[in-house]
């Protein structure tokens, strides 16, 4: 017979709001993991959880902010990035992170991602890449496959899909990773990392969505996209980014792809200031 | 010139330009845009003087992110606005209703030009006034205010300021392209800091703090971000915690102080300018560079005998309600000359209530009333 293990507290219950939980996240959805890691990284990261500001847009990630208890911010549909600049600029000393999805930050904001990654504003972005939307039901969007079926492509997506990493790094980011949430202490260790490091900082992380991206996939449980992941992921860091594609069925490429110096631009714009102030 | 140097005395600019030094007398440091004619000379201006006081210029990727970056800034303390014309505004609604939303203090200036789409860039019109009252969706309260010369673009970015912070709402200047590029003479006094409003600020500590706290009135205490109160906020329909709550109950809530923080405070918030109103039989109501034209057309109606008023709206929203009631059963019409095809009049005529006329007086836009125009107008409803 199993004995059920309960505990009274988790040790990120502190940045939880707890008085929220039960949280709407379904059965087998990987934004939950991904959570988990972000904020197990503060700590790993030492960072001062009083200076950290959480930026979501909308959407089922988009709802991560709620459940932080830190300063949190639930924004409009895709602007979560330029919310989140407002954030960085007004106060340089804020830590800022921006957790949201793949449709949120690469469809609509998609303009907003590429511009922030070109300033290398010094932030940190967490895309949950479930390959659809959510939220409303799982529609296709610039990451679903090619093939994939979802609730508007009933007969299989017929739109190429991002190579995220490729997309950033070229837009300039410094920092970009991409782990799956069966990576959870490589994804902790990799946000943590992208915490500290100045300027732009984008990791994917794909996480499943059973209830409406894999059951319309033949993966109809949380388990089952995890097992994909786990057949499927090959770490590399250092790949080329351009080599990283994703495909309905064709290998996951996992890893630290970038993590180059370039300066933020925050120390752009000092630099300007002292332009200005010196005679 | 010292960090904190607002520029003092009197100078010949423009009217973009005046409201760009007004914000720096406000005590704005954030400024995020996108260019945009007729407006562009405000961020032109903020890009060079925000770096001389030691505050933030950026330009961003559009209208949309430039409205997110100024509600962003200002939760952090931080004064922000943003200028635009009809096209980008017409891009900044859905994030103008975060702002009301979330209760963000913010400046947005619009610069109105010739719409609906691109118009007539180069232009004036004042087309976007019910857009400014009703632009995002869903219900709310907005303040506009709409100055008539570079001097009110000054004075009113100030005022558009301090009433932000005051009541927490993101708040209009909505200027014309006119006024946004004719050049006068402008004082810029030394503004103390008495006069600027600042927004509430949290007197518990952060494990009492409610985001949305309204026990002690209708403005709640607004933290900012990075000062240890571990808030949170959100679009959503949300409770004092600043918590999601899908019921119509918390809309109930919500929406009614929302709107009654603006609309029960209407009679602090309203600013007009009256000329010769008390013993007018032909009141012109009008605003911005069409109430120019009005009063020099009531001048010449007076000088003709005729017993002309001018009633001039300084603040468009919340709408002077209580003084049109009040004139319309001693007046004989409303005559509303502006530079659109109807839109200020409807609210004239709603407020007058058939007890007076209110009498259009339409400019499509492009250029402003002939003077000859109202005051024809003012001589038929005198008769």
């Amino acid at each position: 017979m199993t004995k059920m293990l309960t505990v009274d507290t988790n040790p990120v219950d502190c940045y939880l709001r707890v008085d929220r939980i039960p949280h709407i996240w379904c059965a087998g959805c990987g934004i939950g993991p991904a959570t988990g890691c972000f904020l197990r990284a503060i700590d790993r990261a030492e960072l001062n959880p009083d200076k950290v500001a959480v930026v979501s847009g909308i959407g089922c990630s988009g709802r991560v902010a709620g459940y932080i208890k830190l300063d949190s911010f639930h924004t409009t549909h895709g602007r979560a990035l330029p919310f989140a600049t407002g954030l960085k600029l007004g106060n340089p000393e804020l830590n800022v992170v921006v957790f949201s999805g793949d449709g949120d930050i690469v469809a609509i904001g998609g303009n907003h991602l590429i511009h922030s990654a070109r300033r290398n504003i010094d932030m940190t972005v967490i895309c949950i890449n479930n390959f659809n939307y959510g939220m409303t039901g799982g529609q296709m969007g610039p990451t679903t496959p090619l093939d994939a079926r979802s609730a508007t492509s009933p007969y299989g997506n017929f739109e190429y899909p991002f190579n995220l990493p490729y997309l950033v790094a070229a837009s300039g980011a410094t920092y970009v990773a991409r782990w799956t949430v069966l990576h959870l202490r490589e994804l902790e260790r990799s946000i943590a990392e992208a915490l500290t490091k100045p300027g732009f900082s984008f990791i994917e992380v794909l996480g499943p969505c059973p209830t409406v991206y894999g059951r319309r996939n033949k993966l109809p449980r949380g388990m089952d996209e995890m097992r994909s992941y786990q057949e499927r992921s090959v770490i590399r860091d250092g790949a080329d980014p351009k080599d990283v594609e994703l495909s309905l069925n064709g290998p996951i490429v996992v890893g630290k792809f970038v993590d180059i110096e370039r300066p933020t631009l925050w120390d752009c714009y000092q630099q300007m200031l002292d332009r200005v102030t010196k005679p | 010139m010292s960090k904190d140097d607002a520029l003092c005395g009197e100078f010949f600019m423009n009217g973009d330009t005046a409201c760009a030094e007004g914000a720096i007398s406000a005590g704005c440091r954030f400024f995020a845009g996108y260019p945009i004619t007729p407006a562009t000379e405000v961020a032109e201006r903020m890009s060079e003087r925000l770096p001389q006081v030691g505050g933030v210029f950026i330009q961003m990727e559009d209208e949309i992110a430039s409205m997110n970056a100024i509600l962003g800034a200002s939760w952090t303390g931080v004064k922000a606005m943003t200028a635009t014309s009809g096209p980008g505004f017409s891009l900044m609604m859905e994030n103008l209703g975060l702002g009301v939303m979330l209760e963000t203090p913010c400046v947005l200036a619009n610069i109105q030009r010739a719409g609906p789409s691109t118009g007539l860039p180069t232009l004036v019109a004042q087309g976007d006034i019910m857009q400014a009252r009703w632009g995002a969706h869903g219900h709310y309260e907005i303040v506009a205010l709409v100055p008539d010369s570079p001097q009110e673009m000054f004075d009113l970015t100030i005022t558009a300021f301090n009433l932000s912070e005051q009541y927490r709402v993101p708040v209009l200047l909505m200027a014309d392209e006119a006024v946004g590029h004719m050049s006068e003479k402008v004082v810029m006094r030394r503004i103390n800091q008495k006069e600027l409003a600042s927004r509430p600020r949290p007197k518990v500590v952060p494990e009492e703090y409610l985001p949305y706290d309204s026990r002690e009135g209708l403005v709640p205490p607004m933290a900012v971000a990075g000062g240890g109160y571990r808030f949170h906020v959100t679009g959503l329909t949300h409770d004092d915690r600043g918590y999601p709550v899908m019921t119509a109950e918390a809309q109930d809530k919500l929406i009614r102080r929302l709107v009654d923080k603006i609309r029960l405070n209407a009679k602090n918030i309203i600013r007009l300018e009256e000329i010769g109103v008390d013993d007018a039989e032909v009141v012109v109501v009008s605003y911005g560079i069409s109430a120019r034209i009005a009063r020099y057309a009531v001048q010449k109606a007076r000088d003709e005998g005729i017993k002309a008023g001018l009633l001039r709206l300084i603040t468009v929203w919340p709408f002077a309600e209580d003084r049109i009631r009040e004139l319309a059963p001693k007046v004989k019409a409303f005559i509303v000359p502006e530079i659109n095809y109807g839109q200020i009049v409807r609210e004239v005529e709603r407020c007058a209530a058939g007890k007076a006329k209110a009498r259009l007086v339409p400019h499509m836009g492009g250029s402003v009333h002939l003077p000859e125009t109202v005051l024809e107008a003012i001589r038929e409803e005198a008769k």
